[in-house]
């Protein structure tokens, strides 16, 4: 069959959000898309804490979109959960703005969710190949023209590669720096299935809707990263994320990664909560942790990078952003590529016009404000001295002994100093003007 | 709720193992390894020890594709995605 016959606008590697979203927007600009996912359907290889933030993205899709979108639960209550050893604090918030309608975040089962999303964009007119693993990019001399999977060449005038965080095909384009313990975090998860109203009458919450709640300190070990709970539908999702560089550096006979979700879900803040559950799948998956901003340049001739592939994550506190960005990238990829076939150019510099929307949206901007967090949360002591100590005074208030009780100001000035007032409370906090 | 093994948990999980391992250690590499942090923190504990032989092996049928091993590994490890339509299919994600 002659070649042009076959050859393709995009080829778009990876059906998560970012490749999702790019071939969606990308076939109802009339391009002609070929979607590779190497999972049995969209979403098979996919996993995320998760929740997800609709309001940055929410008018890049039609609104029908998010009106049929198979969510979770909206999330209407948020909780920090500082834990010590055999202690912990937990400040619950909730507010009328989180009850408004539209609501501005959800919890999701990947999925579930990527699952529908590409019927979406079948139904929008893009190819979507199930059981297709890209296994190199497919090259006319120096030029990229399309990838290789296994036997098959399929060519494209434009790549992207929406590979997610081990994005092989960014690295053999030349984009991406090696896989580096530094650049990524694990996040370890168990789905637990529970009926709806247990986890509503568990977590407080009304029907329907949803909880998230963060957990810092003692459960990681003093590694870097926390914990997460999140209510979906009809189960509970737990888990937790631990730097990559942490994890690899433990000594031989330290627990294993999956025994510290173990350990996590044991403790008595969780255990009462999951009680009577069942657990019906065990996930892992890593999480980009590159430089501020990801990969220094995500276009080159012929492909584009998005999502996870290019590092667009974003650290706010012990929550890891990624699942917006991702959305975001892949539509402005799309509207590149939508340009760059107009002017029948394919070139970097054409295609460029997809690094210049993104740092005109909401991505970069945000990439930017928030581009302190990464160094300030790899501050250890956040993680193995703050959560403990404030549980520790928390415990100096409440606890009566058979002694009686302390004067409470001398124990709470005595602990504040040592910890806070130290020097390297001090910098800590120094560190902290910057977020 | 009982605790489970980590055995026991994949167990839950769909996967559609491929005969041929998709990940392949060498063996002289993994000897002479002093770090070996594949033992530890890989989340399907696939990687173990053997107090035998000393040598490193890895079960690749309950792998869950997360990219620790290959992140962490000081070596070149040989690693690639199961072929398509193999390994972990996510039902819940």
């Amino acid at each position: 069959m002659d070649s042009d016959e076959q050859k393709v606008d995009l080829i778009v590697v990876g059906a998560g959000l970012a490749g999702l979203s790019c071939a969606y927007e990308a076939a109802r600009s009339g391009l002609s898309v070929l979607l590779l996912e190497r999972g049995d359907h969209p979403g098979a290889k996919n996993v995320s804490g998760g929740r997800i933030y609709i309001e940055p993205v929410r008018d890049l899709m039609p609104a029908k979109f998010w009106q049929d979108a198979p969510l979770e639960r909206p999330v209407t209550s948020e909780s920090l959960v500082l834990m010590g050893p055999s202690s912990s604090v937990t400040l619950v918030f909730s507010s009328e703005s989180m009850r408004a309608d539209p609501p501005s975040s959800y919890t999701i089962l990947r999925s579930r969710f990527d699952r529908w999303f590409g019927e979406q964009v079948e139904a929008s007119g893009a190819f979507v190949v199930p059981q297709a693993v890209a296994t190199g990019l497919l090259r006319d001399g120096d030029r990229i023209a399309g990838v290789r999977a296994g036997e098959e060449d399929l060519e494209a005038d434009v790549v992207v590669a929406a590979d997610g965080a081990l994005s092989f095909l960014a690295r053999e384009a030349g984009l991406a720096p090696g896989l580096a313990p530094a650049g990524h975090a694990l996040g370890i998860k168990e789905v637990i299935a529970l009926d709806p109203g247990r986890i509503e009458d568990r977590l407080a919450l009304a029907p329907g809707q949803g909880a998230a709640r963060l957990f810092l300190g003692d459960l990681t070990r003093s590694m870097v990263g926390g914990g997460f709970l999140y209510s979906n539908r009809d189960s509970i999702s737990l888990g937790l994320v631990v730097s990559l560089e942490d994890l690899g550096g433990r000594p031989d006979d330290a627990d294993g990664s999956h025994a510290l979700l173990d350990a996590f879900k044991e403790r008595p803040e969780i255990r009462p909560l999951v009680e009577g559950g069942e657990t019906v799948e065990y996930s892992a998956h890593l999480i980009p942790e590159l430089p501020v901003g990801g990969l220094p340049s995500r276009v080159t001739d012929n492909l584009l990078v998005v999502g996870d592939a290019a590092g667009l994550v974003i650290y706010h506190g012990i929550t890891v952003r990624g699942m917006d960005l991702a959305m975001a990238s892949g539509v402005l990829a799309a509207r590149a590529c939508v340009k760059a076939r107009e002017a029948g150019d394919f070139s970097a510099s054409a295609l460029s016009k997809y690094d210049r929307m993104l740092a005109e949206s909401f991505v970069m901007r945000d990439v930017e404000r928030h581009a302190a967090a990464p160094g300030f949360l790899a501050r250890r002591r956040l993680y193995e001295t703050y959560p403990r100590e404030i549980c520790d005074l928390l415990e100096d208030l409440f606890r009566v002994g058979p002694d009686g009780k302390e004067r409470l100001y001398p124990a709470a000035w005595k602990r504040v100093r040592r910890t806070f007032l130290s020097m390297e409370g001090l910098k800590d906090l120094w560190a902290a003007r910057k977020l | 709720m009982k605790t489970l093994s980590v055995d026991q948990k994949l167990a839950l999980d769909a996967i559609k193992p491929q005969d041929e391992p998709h990940i392949r250690l060498d063996p002289g590499k993994c000897r002479a390894c002093k770090a070996r942090p594949c033992l530890q923190a890989c989340p399907a504990h696939l990687y173990t020890l053997s107090p035998e032989t000393g040598e490193v092996t890895f079960e690749h049928a309950g792998c869950l594709e997360c990219g620790t091993c290959l992140a962490l590994c000081p070596e070149d490890l040989d690693w690639s995605y199961p072929a398509g339509g193999f390994g972990v299919q996510y039902r819940h994600g």
